[in-house]
């Protein structure tokens, strides 16, 4: 077992318990043992403390979109990798997308996610299991057996499932067990041959648009049929005011559904996609201005409740393409964090609404008692500066894939250490930043 | 008819001429008017050698020129060939289709493939927009964009405009009707772009499901009824519809399409009786056109495709023997 740690002098922020003041936190046994408004007490001897002078300590964070290429494509990223990355982006737990190979469609491949994971993974992974064989989007898994297994949510990932009926069907059958299902919303007809964001910059560039419409029309559908059988829905990721109307309306009446967003929709625009920059090439794709400032109240009124990185590991190979043969979908785990403190920077979200969205807002949806500092809560806690400045870099990225929309990008604000239980996963004084700050 | 003749056709003899200060000609876009006109200058003085006997003048003798086309397209490779072996040019055509991609070769490693052969240029087609752009990132030498997806064919602009030139002695105020399949054509997006540069008049001419999303952003007027927009119109540009669009999807039929879209002498009688016909070629025949236009007096086609030899020789020159007298 760990040592005992104190963290001292800090910003507490606890989205859950709504507190952000300064205080002291301590950690025993792998769980929260104290919460103290100034100095500590109590201080077990053999104690580790870290003093958090300047520094917010928050409860780690949840990230409910996450792709590897365990099993399958293991040179794309592995479980420990990407666990690394998430460590090192304050990211203590997230939820694994069944997008690998084979499918997570059966409860003997979430055994395998879990085995592997607790083996080689420095924080939790949470895998979600396909909703349908395959992903193919025809029949439905054992929903009972993959719960018992382990899963935590269902989601076929990347695809979107067009049936209405099927949809209704693995709604009912998902409510039976109590497990909530995370939908992508895209309506595959009107996306087409679509690359980005339709409108005129799509256009100039001779790329095929993609409308809102694919995005809001089949999450009316979900949210309809959410209601019709009181599954516990997430819409996975939206981008859209129009979808933001959406949810605000079915909120009004539904207390079971809600939605994530990705923080490259949070933070980049279509503009970023010019000229033809494939990194930029995501799904959902990057869309207007207007749109990010409608998605920005949407987190801000609890329209959107999740933000996510949407971290997709994809090699160089397919993405360094022409942008419509390109392959969607960037690297996030390591900049979750940063990028999203650029929304604090900017005035546009307040810190403690910011990380409800990446902790405890998630940990309700899920049933996790992680995201939140309390006494007897794990103690998977994140300490971040956060007016660290500095620059991406692709080559320091921990990822295997070094597919990231914000290469290059100037950040404000970084990850200072990471504990997954008590236990010290990552501390930015080991990273070249670190030494040379 | 033409306008005054330069003295001389490249930059190193005779009349002072700037350099062309572009390494490649990936679109219309990167050219401002000053650049477009020097370039239907430099066009306009190529068109004497090809018209001689002896079709030589070897300012790209030594130089080796490489034709790579990922879509086929005899026309505009042969354009460029001719054009290349005009100027004393060596040129190789690699036809790539799609058999490369399935052989899992992706365009950067072909781009660093022929780079490793040290050509001077690569004239690139590839049916994916901003493909070119990429595979000129990835080359030591000049790359000219021979039409990429639906985004930019320049030289296919520049022939269109010397044309345009030729007949009308001008380009600016000129009003031009662009017809057909507005949202998958690179010709459309190129000369809209050089029309708008030359400040001539610019009308698109669709039924709304061939007109993509914020066209007005390129065209000065939209029009989905065609009289309307041939309406006092100098220069009708008619597109090639692909086959496989009228299937139902966005165009009910062919039928249908030329009934309300097709160019035939009726709905031609609503433009400038000096009006001049162009197509960028293969044209399809009874469906975007009447055999009888296409063919008839006010017909500039074919001289389109002899304007395409002068300005590709034109663009090859400006970006090969100006940058040898740079050095």
């Amino acid at each position: 077992m760990s040592k005992p740690v104190v963290i001292a002098n800090a910003r507490i922020v606890d989205p859950a318990s709504n507190r952000d003041a300064p205080g002291a936190v301590l950690v025993e046994k792998g769980r929260i043992a104290g919460i103290s408004s100034g100095a500590p007490q109590g201080i077990p001897d053999g104690a580790e403390t870290y003093d958090a002078r300047g520094l917010v300590v928050a409860p780690g964070l949840i990230d409910m979109r996450v792709f590897t290429g365990e099993p399958g494509h293991e040179y794309r990223e592995t479980l420990a990798s990407a666990a690394e990355a998430a460590a090192a982006g304050g990211v203590t737990s997230f939820v694994l997308m069944p997008d690998t190979t084979p499918v997570i469609d059966d409860g003997a491949l979430v055994d395998f996610i879990l085995r592997r994971a607790g083996a080689k993974a420095s924080v939790n992974i949470l895998p979600a299991a396909a909703i349908t064989r395959g992903l193919k989007g025809e029949e439905i898994t054992e929903f009972g057996l993959l719960k018992e297994a382990g899963a935590v949510a269902l989601t076929d990932g990347r695809e979107s499932i067009q049936s209405a009926a099927l949809l209704r069907a693995a709604f009912t059958y998902a409510r039976n067990f109590d497990l909530p299902v995370i939908h992508h919303v895209a309506e595959r007809t009107l996306i087409g041959d679509g690359v980005m964001n339709e409108g005129p910059l799509a256009t100039i560039s001779g790329l095929k648009g993609i409308p809102i419409e694919a995005e809001t029309i089949p999450l009316a559908r979900d949210l309809q049929l959410a209601a019709l059988t009181g599954v516990r829905y997430h819409a996975a990721q939206v981008s859209t005011g129009a979808a933001v109307d959406l949810l605000v309306a079915a909120k009004r009446r539904l207390s079971t559904v809600s939605a994530g967003i990705s923080i490259n929709n949070l933070t980049l625009n279509e503009n970023d996609v010019a000229p033809y920059r494939s990194f930029f090439k995501l799904s959902p794709p990057l869309r207007s201005e207007d749109d990010r400032r409608a998605v920005i109240d949407g987190l801000n009124s609890g329209a959107i409740d999740t933000i996510h990185s949407a971290h997709d590991p994809q090699d160089t190979e397919v993405k360094r393409q022409p942008f419509a043969e390109a392959s969607d979908g960037a690297v996030g785990l390591e900049t979750l964090l940063a990028a999203a403190l650029r929304l604090v920077h900017s005035g546009d979200v307040p810190l403690i609404t910011l990380l409800r969205a990446m902790t405890s807002r998630p940990a309700e949806l899920l049933g996790l008692k992680s995201g939140r500092i309390a006494v007897g809560a794990p103690a998977d806690l994140v300490i971040f500066d956060p007016e660290f400045p500095w620059v991406v870099k692709e080559a320091s990225l921990r990822s295997r894939s070094r597919n990231s929309a914000f290469e290059g990008a100037r950040m404000q604000g970084a990850v200072m250490h990471t504990f997954v239980a008590g236990r010290l996963v990552f501390s930015h004084a080991a990273t070249a930043e670190g030494a040379d700050a | 008819m033409a306008t005054s003749s330069p003295a001389s056709v490249t930059g190193g003899q005779g009349v002072a001429r700037p350099a062309f200060r572009h390494r490649h000609l990936l679109g219309i876009s990167q050219l401002n008017q000053y650049e477009i006109v020097d370039l239907l200058d430099r066009a306009e003085a190529m068109i004497p050698i090809s018209r001689q006997e002896r079709k030589i003048l070897p300012t790209l003798s030594g130089k080796t020129q490489i034709n790579l086309f990922f879509e086929n397209s005899t026309r505009t490779q042969s354009s460029f060939e001719i054009a290349g072996k005009r100027l004393g040019a060596q040129v190789t055509n690699m036809s790539v289709k799609t058999s490369s991609v399935a052989k899992g070769e992706t365009l950067v490693d072909t781009a660093a493939t022929l780079n490793a052969m040290r050509p001077d240029v690569i004239i690139v087609r590839h049916g994916a927009s901003g493909a070119v752009e990429l595979l000129s990132q990835k080359v030591g030498c000049s790359v000219i964009n021979a039409g990429d997806g639906a985004h930019e064919h320049p030289t296919q602009a520049l022939l269109d405009a010397l044309t345009m030139r030729q007949h009308k002695g001008r380009l600016a105020g000129l009003t031009v009707a662009i017809c057909g399949d507005i949202a998958n054509s690179r010709v459309a997006r190129s000369n809209l772009l050089l029309l708008g540069a030359m400040q001539a008049r610019t009308r698109v001419v669709a039924p709304r499901t061939l007109l993509p999303r914020g066209i007005e952003t390129l065209a000065t007027e939209v029009f989905t009824d065609m009289r309307q927009g041939l309406q006092g119109a100098d220069v009708v540009m008619m597109l090639r519809l692909q086959h496989e669009r009228a299937n139902g999807r966005m165009i009910p039929s062919v039928r249908e399409y030329y009934h309300f879209y097709g160019l035939d002498e009726e709905k031609l009688s609503f433009a400038k009786p000096d009006a001049i016909v162009m197509h960028p070629g293969p044209m399809n025949r009874g469906v975007e056109i009447d055999p009888a236009i296409a063919d008839g007096p006010r017909s500039v086609i074919t001289e389109q495709v002899e304007m395409g030899v002068a300005v590709r020789m034109a663009v090859l020159d400006a970006l090969l023997a100006d940058r040898e007298t740079e050095q």
